[in-house]
């Protein structure tokens, strides 16, 4: 579903990523763990085609077609989804109207119908119950006002209204309590626990994991994957340390 | 009915210049060929007493000139779009007697090599006055958003309450925006606010439409409506109020930027 092939990439002509491949499959969790500063978040804004982060070489291909030939938009149309570590605050854009338009820019994008203000809002409703929000919060404006914790949770309210067959999540767990991170882990396996979705899952802790189980760990550090198991690498990491774990690969 | 016109420049029916401070920003040419009863004279309002009148106005190319009254405990609030040039400015006189307010909303918006400018004078009269003002500027290719925001408290005005906001959104590289609050203020109890900023689309903001799948185009729109819409928060007939931001922004989409 998506392959990374040798991929490098640069910020601010720091090289960051310096020859990372991994394949995802359709059906599967992969969890990217690792050491901060190993390029994790570089990783998720590459795919997902933030301005600033650029590619030196190597390739990507994400159901079957060049990722990088597309445009950030043209990437969310075509299925992939980024959930931020920090998403973005929007003043004076309600919560409906942003992923109203996102629904239905994506639907276009398709060739399907836009969705009606009342299946829309039916829609939203559902995903922010899946998520424990207060659907009051998404007629206000794009995270502004929102705690680290509910601005988590709209993004994965986010997710289960766009329905994406591809889900980089960055950090998704960070900011959230015990119950919220449940609440949010329960909400990837039921929008993203599919035979023909797959998802990224980019995380410090084996907290998350032990909601949303993996299938595949690997272990970014210093730019490329140093190691690729089962869950039981991910419990490996957390017991001794990336240190110890990686001095034995 | 007692009129209280403080206007030193009343007298001077002399061509303005960019000399002048009022017409610093304003389009040269236009100055020096225009009819010269276009640039002095004024069309007169009056707001008796307690009453309220609320306004909007598309302003065309050339100069509209407003001299308004606002009796006492009276209201006057005023909306206006400005997309017009080459050469195109609002200007507005208001007087305020004793508890009155004036409300103004004002949006330039435009490319080329448009001018677009609101001016405007605030005189709070008489004690217990209040004023607000937010003025909006959404500018591209060559063209220049103008706001010039003159506000003048008499000596015994007190408790006056004046407010004026100006933010600028260029949208290319060569649009540009000036403002200038000037604050003459005689009287000790009072509060005067201003704030300015110049800056552009947020691309934070855009990045994260676009992640989401909104199109550049659509993103930047949402977000200039966004940006405009404080210009309009005030009026009271919200469906007016999304004509007009609809009004706006129909300008943007003609600008295929």
């Amino acid at each position: 579903m998506l392959t990374i092939d040798n991929l490098h990439a640069t910020v601010a002509d720091t090289p960051i990523l310096k020859g990372l491949s991994l394949t995802v499959a359709a059906g599967e969790i992969h969890a990217i763990m690792g050491p901060n500063g190993a390029g994790k978040s570089t990783l998720a804004y590459v795919l997902g085609g933030r301005p600033g982060y650029e590619v030196t070489e190597g390739s990507v291909t994400f159901m079957g077609q060049d990722l990088f030939a597309m445009e950030p938009h043209e990437r969310a149309a075509a299925g992939l989804f980024l959930g931020f570590q920090y998403p973005v605050e929007i003043p004076g854009v309600s919560f409906v109207q942003f992923l109203r338009e996102a629904l239905n820019s994506q639907r276009k994008a398709r060739g399907e119908d836009p969705l009606s203000g009342g299946d829309f809002l039916k829609l939203a409703k559902a995903k922010a119950a899946l998520l424990k929000l207060d659907m009051e919060m998404l007629k206000r404006q794009v995270n502004v006002g929102f705690s680290g914790g509910e601005k988590k949770r709209a993004e994965m309210v986010q997710m289960g209204i766009l329905d994406p067959s591809f889900a980089v999540l960055d950090e998704t767990d960070s900011g959230l309590d015990i119950d919220a991170l449940r609440v949010v882990g329960e909400g990837i396996n039921a929008i993203m626990r599919d035979p023909s979705k797959g998802v990224l899952l980019i995380t410090h802790y084996q907290r998350l994991l032990d909601v949303v189980k993996p299938d595949k760990v690997s272990v970014l550090a210093a730019g490329r994957i140093a190691q690729t198991g089962g869950p039981e690498l991910a419990q490996r990491l957390e017991e001794e340390g990336y240190d110890a774990v990686m001095a034995d690969a | 009915m007692t009129r209280l016109w403080l206007m030193p420049e009343a007298a001077i029916l002399e061509r303005p210049t960019n000399r002048d401070e009022a017409w610093r920003y304003a389009d040269a040419d236009y100055l020096a060929e225009a009819e010269l009863a276009l640039l002095t004279g004024w069309q007169e309002l009056h707001i008796p007493a307690g009453e309220a009148r609320e306004e909007t106005r598309i302003v065309e190319a050339g100069v509209e000139r407003l001299r308004v009254n606002v009796g006492q405990g009276a209201r006057y609030a005023l909306f206006a779009i400005n997309a017009a040039g080459p050469y195109a400015r609002l200007e507005v006189e208001v007087t305020l007697e004793e508890g009155a307010h004036f409300e103004f909303g004002g949006v330039t918006l435009g490319g080329g090599n448009k001018v677009q400018e609101f001016v405007t004078r605030t005189i709070h009269a008489q004690p217990n006055a209040t004023s607000n003002q937010i003025v909006r500027a959404v500018q591209w290719g060559r063209s220049t958003g103008n706001f010039l925001g003159r506000i003048e408290v008499v000596k015994h005005a007190q408790k006056t309450d004046a407010a004026q906001n100006f933010r600028a959104m260029l949208l290319e590289k060569g649009a540009s925006a000036n403002t200038k609050p000037e604050l003459e203020i005689f009287a000790d109890d009072v509060q005067c606010a201003h704030g300015a900023a110049i800056g552009q689309l947020d691309e934070a903001a855009r990045y994260y439409m676009a992640a989401r799948g909104i199109a550049p185009d659509v993103a930047r729109k949402l977000l200039v409506q966004a940006f405009i819409g404080d210009a309009f928060v005030e009026m009271s007939d919200q469906s007016q109020a999304e004509s007009m931001l609809e009004r706006a922004l129909a300008q943007l989409d003609e600008a295929a930027l």
